[in-house]
């Protein structure tokens, strides 16, 4: 069997919160030795950020923290220390990547910007991620991904026309840019490789989110066009929507539907589907083209949600599908770990950390049939694999850890 | 080691892609295309199925006028291919054999049943990285399963979290399922791609767009798994933990803003002491709310009645400004605070025109410069090299420089192809 495909890809790693942590999980997972440096000064915002093991809370039971670090090696450098920064060049001679999302401005500060990195290693490559990326009026803006999403232009499309916007769940950006940070990171790696040319990539969460909505921007700039909220709507879809189920056994009552008619053969297997329970109304006229359709779609809504209620959502699921017709049951996050298909891919796997015990982390959603990603060591406890690293990946001789660590730079 | 001058334009300017996608997968190679990669669209002769996903130009339908198309196409070359026939078969062999990716989002089991499985593929070009993008994956209970956008965001767990408590739960108004499998599978085709580089083995990458969504979902499924709670959708809220939650959405005078009270590190609490200050120097302080010790709560959490007194007093404040004054405010005190914007916001928005991130590419066949979302990243020591290069392929664009200069065909089997139907 072949090795991890990133095995001897050797990144330093600044990330912190989401968007860098699940970036440098995709290195990990794949083979790469990832040092992920942090300082028990200032445990980072996931740490303390829940759910915590057993719902009691500490720096080392934070599952947010342990999905997105496994595999990670965890140093603990006070970066305020004065040793810091020759300490950290010294491992950048070591490292193919050092990757980074502090405010534009923050490595510079600390004398470890990409002239000082690129000065003891030329082929480098350093990935710096942030809200609105570096320079112009607001590269200090703080922000994080819950509220960007609003200046991305998804909240401004997500609600029903009756109400305001909401918000996508979560900091729904930084979710969309790893697989983009990945992809930039390895090509760049590989011109590190074939040239030994070194490269400063600059990420703007911002600018990666915006491409996900490339058309709608377009739409804008050539049509004028301004969009409004249609709540689950489709301007080529009828009916297009979630639609209520029966409660399960357990008393669970928020369960959904999502159906779709795309074309008249979707729609003709939805209508006989339903009107085979009986319910005729279906068979109007009002409903006969795709025209009109869309010109009574609130009366469709309710009729089909008045079929739908009386249903279990998975056994609406297999029926449709078996006619063709797209539908799909609305998971919450406790189905994520029953879905029988989600169970198929083992999305999830379980690693045993020595504090919370064994916590869900999630695979990458790319299978690779001759390398396939393997997640095998918990996320790092605060500062766990300081001396390992520095001596035993890095190389510095036991004096050299000794004096660093009792001038006080390893906290 | 080669002289980084003989490299070409680009991060990835020796690799070709052959991109067989149809809506399903654009994102993927146009992703490769703006590192530098030579990405060829291979499409059925009359055109992909994606030409007919709008918006379109001027909102008329039209093969050459897809928005969707435009925005997902730029950067590519263009050719139309029947390798279902004969004659297209042979000639899509000789594309494989040069190819260093190729990537489809067919149904499961369909490049199979032409004769282009990955085993069949792999025989012609054991070094090729070949990535298929569908819905869950290429095996499995649901492969089968018809999905479109709501369906996949309903599957991923999206819905569940998004929308009103009292509504149904909602998706994101422009396309995401796909796109997000799509973006993954372009970080699968690199890291198979860095292994193939130094072994010379290339291999199938299988991504499921159902697995991406589910990885969207920030620490929700580890509610779930860590301490047994299903986090809900609620609305303006946000559900941060069992029992606490946090607004992030608010009206404004003119609009929305997003806006996160809460505490912990990462500038939240400073953000709030800011919004605090500002609205005391505009005699709307709020004397309770100050005295609450933001830097000690946990991240995005705050108690319920903590985040109603926060309500009773930052809403009327919002009230009285502009999204644009809030935003301006917000970044003179650090706060963290962004405007609901509108695409024309967006357009216009002067961090994005400061970091020169619009591309004005030129349609000379209707005679227009349209811009274009431009870098994804940069790369600082080339800025040039990410970016819009060109507009979309038009229907056979590519034909006679792909088929007929590499490949060598002449006019005459040009000709004989396009009676046949082939390209």
């Amino acid at each position: 069997m072949a090795g991890l495909p990133l095995e001897g890809l050797k990144v330093l790693d600044f990330c912190w919160v989401a968007v860098g942590p699940m970036t440098t999980k995709y290195l990990s997972e794949y083979g790469a030795t990832v040092l992920r440096v942090e300082s028990a000064k200032r445990p980072e915002t996931l740490r303390r950020a829940g759910p915590f093991a057993g719902g009691e809370s500490g720096v080392n039971r934070s599952g947010y923290f342990a999905n997105y670090n496994a595999n990670k090696y965890g140093l603990s450098i006070d970066m305020s220390h004065p040793q810091a920064p020759e300490l950290i060049l010294r491992i950048a001679e070591w490292a193919d990547v050092v990757t980074e999302n502090f405010t534009p401005g923050t490595l510079e500060r600390w004398g470890l910007g990409y002239d000082e990195l690129s000065r003891v290693n030329p082929r480098i490559v350093l990935f710096s991620a942030s809200m609105l990326g570096r320079g112009g009026p607001m590269q200090t803006q703080p922000g994080f991904g819950a509220v960007l999403s609003s200046l991305a232009g998804y909240t401004n499309i997500i609600g029903w026309p009756d109400r305001g916007p909401v918000n996508p769940y979560g900091a729904y950006t930084d979710f969309v840019c790893p697989k983009f940070a990945v992809s930039a990171i390895l090509a760049a790696v590989d011109r590190q490789r074939a040239t030994g040319r070194g490269t400063h990539l600059d990420m703007s969460q911002l600018e990666t989110s915006l491409h996900f909505g490339g058309p709608m921007l377009l739409d804008a700039g050539v049509n004028g066009r301004e969009p409004e909220l249609v709540g689950n709507r489709h301007p080529s879809a009828s009916p297009h929507g979630a639609y209520p189920c029966v409660p399960d056994g357990n008393g669970e009552a928020d369960r959904w539907i999502a159906i779709a008619a795309f074309d008249d053969a979707q729609w003709e297997a939805l209508r006989d589907e339903i009107a085979s329970d009986g319910i005729t109304d279906i068979t109007s006229g009002e409903f006969r083209t795709f025209r009109v359709r869309k010109a009574h779609e609130d009366k469709l809504d309710g009729i089909i949600a008045n079929w739908t209620i009386s249903y279990d959502r998975h056994e609406l699921m297999r029926r449709l599908q078996a006619v063709g017709v797209p539908a799909g049951v609305v998971n919450d996050t406790r189905d994520l770990f029953e879905d029988p298909q989600l169970r198929h891919r083992e999305h999830f796997t379980w690693l045993d950390h020595p504090e919370m015990g064994p916590y869900a982390t999630d695979y990458t959603e790319t299978q690779l049939s001759l390398t396939p990603g393997r997640l095998d060591r918990p996320a790092p406890l605060l500062g766990q694999d300081t001396e390992h690293a520095l001596r035993e990946i890095v190389g510095l001789s036991a004096e050299e850890y000794r004096e660093l660590h009792d001038a006080g730079a390893l906290v | 080691m080669i002289p980084d001058s003989e490299y070409g334009p680009g991060l990835l300017a020796p690799y070709r892609v052959l991109d067989l996608t149809d809506g399903r997968g654009l994102l993927c190679g146009k992703m490769l295309a703006d590192l530098g990669a030579d990405v060829v669209q291979v499409e059925p002769p009359g055109g992909s199925p994606a030409r007919r996903i709008g918006p379109f130009y001027k909102d008329e339908p039209g093969a050459e006028r897809s928005l969707f198309w435009w925005a997902y196409c730029a950067n590519k070359r263009g050719v139309t291919l029947d390798f279902s026939k004969t004659d297209g078969a042979a000639l899509f062999r000789r594309l494989v054999g040069q190819a260093d990716f190729l990537i489809e989002s067919a149904d499961p089991g369909h490049m199979a049943s032409l004769g282009f499985g990955y085993s069949d593929l792999s025989e012609l070009n054991p070094r090729l990285v070949m990535v298929s993008i569908t819905a869950f994956g290429q095996d499995g209970p649901y492969a089968d399963y018809a999905a479109s956008d709501i369906v996949g965001m309903a599957l991923g767990g999206f819905m569940h979290l998004t929308g009103d408590g009292d509504r149904p739960p909602l998706r994101v108004s422009m396309p995401q399922f796909y796109q997000h499998g799509s973006a993954a599978g372009a970080a699968g085709a690199m890291i198979a791609h860095t292994h193939r580089q130094l072994t010379g083995e290339g291999q199938h990458v299988d991504v499921s767009c159902q697995q991406a969504v589910a990885r969207t979902l920030a620490h929700a499924p580890q509610y779930w798994d860590l301490e047994q709670t299903i986090l809900r959708r609620m609305g303006a809220y946000r559900e941060s933990a069992g029992g606490t939650f946090t607004r992030i959405n608010w009206p404004c005078k003119d609009g929305y803003v997003n806006f996160q009270p809460g505490g912990g590190t990462a500038g939240a609490a400073r953000s709030v002491r800011s919004m605090l200050a500002w609205m005391a120097e505009e005699g709307m302080g709020s004397p309770e709310l100050e005295a609450v010790n933001w830097e000690e709560l946990g991240y995005g959490t705050a108690r319920a009645e903590i985040m109603e007194q926060t309500v009773a007093a930052v809403a009327p404040f919002f009230m009285t400004h502009t999204r644009n004054e809030l935003a301006e405010g917000a970044l003179e005190r650090r706060i963290l605070l962004f405007p609901v914007a509108t695409p024309s916001d967006i357009l216009a928005h002067r961090q994005l025109a400061a970091r020169d991130y619009y591309d004005r590419v030129e349609h000379e066949d209707i005679g227009e410069t349209v811009t274009y979302p431009g870098h994804f990243v940069k790369d600082l020591q080339d800025p040039s090299r990410v970016g819009i290069r060109q507009r979309a392929p038009r229907i056979g664009e590519h034909n006679r420089e792909v088929l007929g200069g590499e490949l060598g065909l002449n006019g005459r089997d040009l000709a004989r192809l396009t009676e046949l139907g082939v390209i």
